[in-house]
């Protein structure tokens, strides 16, 4: 019988084989030899390899030139499993990223106050000489590990290079402890690994897709949504649990509008039934989890009658979706989602999903979730960085013992004037992040950022937080520079580069040649032991078997797996990386750390009279706050609305396309007005906004003023006690017709 | 020849990459489009229904816009697609005002402009920028004519309609529902 | 509720949120064209009927300003278009299907028409008129054999251009208030009801005026027989058509419609006119110049509107 391993060579010469027949075969061609056709139809034009930077999704891509030299299209690459030879609007939009005039063009340097924006031309020389004093000023004065690094995308990697070889080891991405981190910890405790992204969901081959609160779709996640529709195309049942009727929830089989901030009680009565009813995968439970009889007598009482006073979820309803989950085992997929931090008990109901996901027996499974697998590539060779004499976790004083990464959030309560923390930051690099959108509670944010003794930002565009930096480094984009080599996991190992397909616009540089430049003037050279990324990157591939040379014609290399453990086989013998070796339905490592080893519901605060709870969500043409200058994406979104339900249209008496302000329970005020979205597609005891919008720095012209940012009424912050993910659904505004008065006192 | 394009509302997720797709493929200046996402909504919370349709030229059998176009500029092409030749066209606007879905635009350089099916691609045997750029493939596109295209396949296993066929257009662009 | 709205940010300048591609330029077009016609009608009718003499203003006066009117006409329209350069392609084709084109080839006839009327309405206007150059004078001569013939063409090409004023709208089907065909009529009615105020205004012959004005107010009453019948014509068709209806009838058109052009421009010139035939004395500027303002604002409401109504998907 032919292994795995066999057949997925099988498969992977399939493609070549399509490719073949598809020659000829004129109308009929497949998607694999497009690039080949529209080379013979643009004979005289340069394709260049890159992979997109507007998402963490990182889609491999080809940059199309004009006969002029400029960038004219980008599209996905055929072979690439993140994105199948197609991009999302964001990255077929990400030539707007090149073109966009408001871009950051030279450095700058602060001359007013900090938030002032007043900023003077630099030369690269003197801000960058500038950058590397003040930091040694600061390693020297407070010690190198009071300089912190927050970064979101490819310049993260350079940047934490350098603090690594100064001797701090504080480099954190909100993406954790803003967005993923619950998930990702509580699959650490179930599983023994986290479901990392790419997620590893097998939603191409699933039977039945559970979202809870997940808007696929509209996140515009490429891999996932393209295989949500090849599942639509097979049959698969989505079931939606969402208090808005999203896009997929028009698309689903089952819609359930639950009631905001209950979801684990839905979740607990799932268990419940599929463990009452007998509808679990009982081999795979026997075979490869722990704590199941604990499960069982936890959830004793957790019944669909009992979930229904707190969800709104009719009984008859539970049940019928639990059975459908069941009827599809183990091609289910309870999914996890992608930003969880919603309530403060987001890694106890990420626990609950796991838990669902096991009892289905879906992990590892087809139409579950796959084993993911990724190119180890080596990194260039240094000496071993100084050990750190206070690390990231004495910043957070005992607290958030579970997390394994260090959170952006908590960067900002160790840097502010009155923090007890036992390491303080002083110095902040900020790499691609625009904080002040990204972070809940703004007026710490920029407490802390006041409080600091130097700020560098590091950046394509003028954001939020370049206001508050003292030297601003302008980053080139995506499209004209290299980036170090992309590897991330997915069904087979793959690697694809990033290469220039026009130099840079205006003065701006790549964030690897600022991190090593910053490091040659600290006397850090032998940690960048490469004068340019191109010749580092050469040596890597050639580590890898391969060479620039050939990756920039292809862009994508995938490679075999090393074993054939995409899915678990029938009987096999696991081993789970968790302090049983089994998927710990009982988390034993959460009953040491004192915290609930099985998830229990939780109510949380409801809207006060006269207030709505503020969702928010994303729009597939955005990513975050990033894009909303973006020329080409502005065109298909300008600005965000607040979506209303009819009834409180007429209670408040506003109408479509009114604009009004937003006040939270805080007292703070939206800056700009937002445009009211009168729709059905939203619950009367809430109201949503696309996150990222209301734009206050003037420099974005085109999207200055437009909307409200969600993030400036997120006064309200549930902290995850476990990991420290912060809970952002707990705030509640109510709607102005005029603008309110700010009251003096 | 008679080419013809489906779209799934049921996969459509309106992420309107179509709309950057033909874009950026065919130079259209930014502040105008050649085809757009509509969102229809039914129903009162939570009995909702909803459905998303990427709309473009319908390349019409019996084009309003061919006929009222003074100069011949509007005119079919092979496989009964619909296009505009620039140089012919004066601007006069007639062909804007006879297409009942709004399918053209003033060019910013003075003639009138609209969805040609990506004709270039279609020419060497390729297929629309939006077909093959759509991340959920809810686009097919391909001869009528020919049982064994895409576009012949789907509509044969599908339930779709056309948009205003009651105004007489004869419209090829088909939603599967 | 019902939404139903486009996601993907489309605007384009002058299509969304609504159309509005045609601005003043093809309304006044519409109406000078219209005008025009209703000038050349009467002067052609007269020729034909032989009674030239009889009514001196609406035969010889009139057409003065006719060539005027077209200059501006087809110069308003020229303005109209947004690829200008190419103007002259619409003399290289004849595509009897497209309003447009055949609009423009009659206006290719009835303009050189109108002013060789014109030229040769000179010396009958202004009885000591010469011709600087001989060259005009023999032309002059010429054309004037031919008085009767030119009057023959036009008593047919102006009622087309007349009806083509109204049809140009009516062809497109796309939009619901303008699909009726009661337009063509309705536009030739008016052209003529102010080509006949035009000519009470220029007429100093107190007969004449009179005439035009009995004229003037049967076409008035056919105007208003032809607006309700267009209306019950919409209230008893498809959905779009009641839709494009009901922006008169309680929509944002309705105020200026039936005040400027039903009450202003049909109702009250009709009620001074009769008491003008009641042997009232009535400055002729006052039903005649409304008549004018009327027919001119008929066209705009119409552009707009028609503009606004739209097929429902």
């Amino acid at each position: 019988m032919a292994s795995r391993r066999d057949f997925l060579r099988v498969s992977a010469f399939g493609i070549g084989g399509m490719f073949v027949a598809a020659a000829g075969l004129k109308l009929q061609a497949s998607i694999s030899d497009l690039n080949e056709r529209s080379d013979k139809l643009y004979l005289n034009l340069i394709k260049t390899p890159t992979y997109c930077e507007v998402c963490f999704w990182k889609c491999a891509g080809w940059v199309y030139k004009t006969d002029e030299g400029e960038i004219w299209k980008i599209v996905g690459n055929e072979i690439d499993q993140h994105c199948n030879g197609r991009f999302c609007p964001r990255g077929t939009g990400g030539v707007g990223m090149y073109h966009d005039e408001a871009r950051l063009k030279t450095p700058l340097i602060r001359t007013g106050e900090r938030g002032e924006q007043k900023f003077r031309k630099a030369s690269w020389e003197e801000a960058l000489d500038m950058v590397a004093k003040n930091l040694q000023n600061i390693a020297d004065k407070h010690g190198p590990e009071t300089i912190a690094l927050l970064s979101h995308g490819s310049g993260g990697k350079y940047f934490t290079n350098l603090i690594k070889a100064l001797g701090s080891d504080s480099s954190a991405a909100p993406s954790f402890s803003q967005c993923k981190g619950p998930r990702e910890i509580a699959f650490l405790n179930t599983f023994g690994e986290e479901v990392l992204s790419p997620e590893r969901t097998d939603i191409r081959d699933t039977r039945c897709m559970v979202l809870i609160g997940a808007h696929i779709g509209e996140n515009m996640h490429n891999g996932q949504v393209q295989e949500m529709s090849d599942a639509i195309d097979k049959g698969a049942s989505i079931i939606t649990v969402d208090p808005r009727f999203s896009v997929v929830a028009g698309k689903s089989k089952f819609w359930l509008p639950v009631k905001p901030a209950t979801d684990i009680a839905l979740l607990l009565a799932w268990i419940h039934v599929i463990i009452y009813e007998n509808q679990y995968d009982a081999g795979y439970v026997e075979k490869y989890t722990y704590g199941f009889d604990y499960l069982k007598q936890h959830v004793k009482n957790f019944t669909p009658e009992w979930a229904y006073g707190i969800t709104t979820i009719k009984p008859g309803t539970i049940r019928e979706t639990a059975r459908e989950m069941a009827n599809a085992s183990p091609a289910v997929i309870i999914h996890p989602g992608r930003h969880v931090t919603w309530y403060g008990d987001d890694t106890q109901r990420l626990r609950a999903v796991a838990i669902l996901n096991a009892l289905l027996g879906s992990w590892g499974r087809r139409g579950g979730f796959y084993q993911p697998e990724s190119m180890p590539v080596p990194s260039a060779p240094h000496p071993p960085y100084p050990k750190p004499r206070k690390t990231w976790r004495d910043a957070l004083n005992g607290k958030f013992n579970m997390t394994e990464l260090p959170l952006a959030s908590e960067f900002v309560e160790a840097s502010l004037p009155d923090s007890d923390r036992d390491l303080q930051y002083k110095a902040w690099i900020v790499n691609g992040t625009n904080l002040i959108f990204t972070l809940p509670d703004q007026q710490k944010t920029i407490d802390a950022l006041k409080n600091l003794e130097f700020v560098a930002v590091v950046d394509t565009m003028p954001m939020e937080i370049t206001a508050w930096a003292d030297v601003i480094l302008p980053e080139c984009t995506y499209l004209e520079r290299y980036d170090s080599i992309r590897n991330s996991p997915h069904r087979l190992p793959s690697i694809a580069v990033r290469i220039p397909a026009v130099d840079p616009k205006y003065d701006t540089r790549s964030a690897w040649w600022m991190a090593r430049e910053i490091g040659l003037r600290m006397g850090l050279d032998d940690y960048f032991p490469f004068e340019t990324q191109e010749e580092e990157l050469d040596w890597q591939l050639k580590e890898l078997g391969t060479s620039l040379e050939e990756m920039t014609r292809k862009g994508v290399k995938n490679f075999e797996r090393s074993w054939d453990d995409l899915y678990i086989a029938k009987g096999q013998e696991m081993e789970f990386f968790t302090n049983t070796g089994k998927i710990e339905l009982y988390s034993t490592s959460m009953a040491a750390a004192g915290f609930d080893p099985l998830p229990v519901y939780t109510k949380h605060e409801l809207p006060p009279a006269g207030f709505y709870r503020l969702n928010y969500g994303r729009a597939p043409m955005h990513t975050f706050s990033r894009t909303s200058n973006n020329p080409n994406l502005t065109d298909l979104m300008a600005e965000n609305t607040l979506w209303v339900n009819p009834k409180i249209s007429k209670i408040e008496g506003i109408e479509n396309d009114q604009y009004v302000w937003l006040e939270n329970s805080k007292g703070i005020i939206s800056t700009f007005p937002i445009k009211v979205r009168v729709t059905e597609r939203i619950r009367w005891d809430s109201v949503y906004m696309v996150h990222g919008f209301g734009h206050q720095n003037k420099m974005l012209e085109r999207c200055f003023g437009k909307g409200a940012s969600d993030t400036e009424l997120m006064s309200i912050v549930h902290k995850d006690p476990v990991m420290g993910g912060t809970g952002m659904r707990g705030n509640f505004v109510r709607i102005h017709i005029e603008k309110p008065q700010e009251e003096l006192s | 020849m008679r080419y013809a394009m489906a779209i799934d509302t049921k996969k459509c997720v309106g992420c309107s990459d179509c709309v950057v797709a033909c874009q950026t493929e065919n130079h259209v200046p930014i502040g105008y489009c050649r085809d757009w996402v509509v969102e229809v909504m039914d129903g009162t919370y939570p009995q909702l229904e909803m459905e998303i349709r990427s709309e473009r030229c319908n390349q019409c059998g019996n084009a309003p816009c061919v006929r009222c176009c003074p100069t011949g500029a509007s005119h079919f092409e092979e496989g009964g697609l619909v296009l505009v030749t620039a140089d012919k066209c004066i601007g006069c606007g007639a062909c804007i005002q006879s297409c009942p879905y709004d399918a053209r635009y003033s060019h910013p350089d003075g003639h009138v402009d609209k969805c040609t099916f990506c004709n270039h691609r279609v020419e060497v045997g390729g297929k629309p920028a939006c077909v093959e750029a759509c991340p959920t493939k809810c686009m097919y596109f391909g001869d009528l004519d020919d049982p064994g295209s895409d576009v012949s396949k789907v509509l044969k296993t599908r339930k779709s309609k056309t948009l205003i066929p009651e105004a007489g257009t004869e419209p090829y662009l088909y939603f599967l529902i | 509720m019902r939404e139903e709205i486009i996601i993907s940010g489309r605007m384009n300048p002058n299509i969304d949120p609504y159309l509005h591609i045609w601005h003043w330029q093809i309304p006044l077009y519409l109406f000078l064209g219209g005008l025009a016609a209703g000038i050349l009608f009467f002067s052609a009718y007269n020729h034909v009927t032989g009674k030239e003499e009889k009514y001196r203003a609406a035969s010889y006066i009139s057409t003065l300003i006719v060539p005027l009117l077209l200059v501006f006409g087809l110069f308003s329209l020229f303005l109209d278009l947004k690829h200008k350069m190419y103007f002259w392609r619409l003399y290289t084709t004849i595509k009897l299907e497209s309003p447009m084109s055949w609009g423009a080839w009659v206006l290719m006839l009835v303009t050189p028409l109108s002013f060789i009327l014109a030229a040769i309405n000179l010396k009958k206007v202004f009885p000591g008129w010469k011709w600087k150059y001989p060259l005009m004078q023999t032309l002059d001569d010429f054309f004037e054999n031919y008085r009767r013939t030119i009057a023959w063409i036009l008593v047919v090409a102006a009622p087309i251009l007349g009806i083509y004023t109204g049809i140009l709208f009516s062809a497109f089907n796309a939009r619901p208030l303008w699909n009726t065909s009661i337009l063509g009529p309705l536009f030739l009615v008016s052209g003529l009801s102010t080509g006949a105020a035009v000519n009470i205004l220029f007429s100093k012959d107190h007969a004449e005026r009179l005439a035009f004005t009995r004229i003037d107010l049967v076409l008035i009453g056919i105007e208003l027989f032809l607006i309700t019948h267009m209306f019950m014509g919409f209230m008893a068709s498809t959905q779009v058509q009641i839709d494009s209806a009901k922006l008169f009838l309680g929509g944002p058109y309705t105020a200026q419609f039936w005040v400027l052009v039903v009450m202003l421009g049909l109702v009250i010139p009709a009620f001074l006119e009769i008491l003008e035939l009641k042997k009232f004395k009535i400055p002729a500027i006052v039903p005649a110049g409304l008549v004018l303002m009327g027919g001119l604002i008929l066209r705009f409401i119409l552009t707009n509107a028609g503009q606004m109504s739209r097929w429902l998907y």
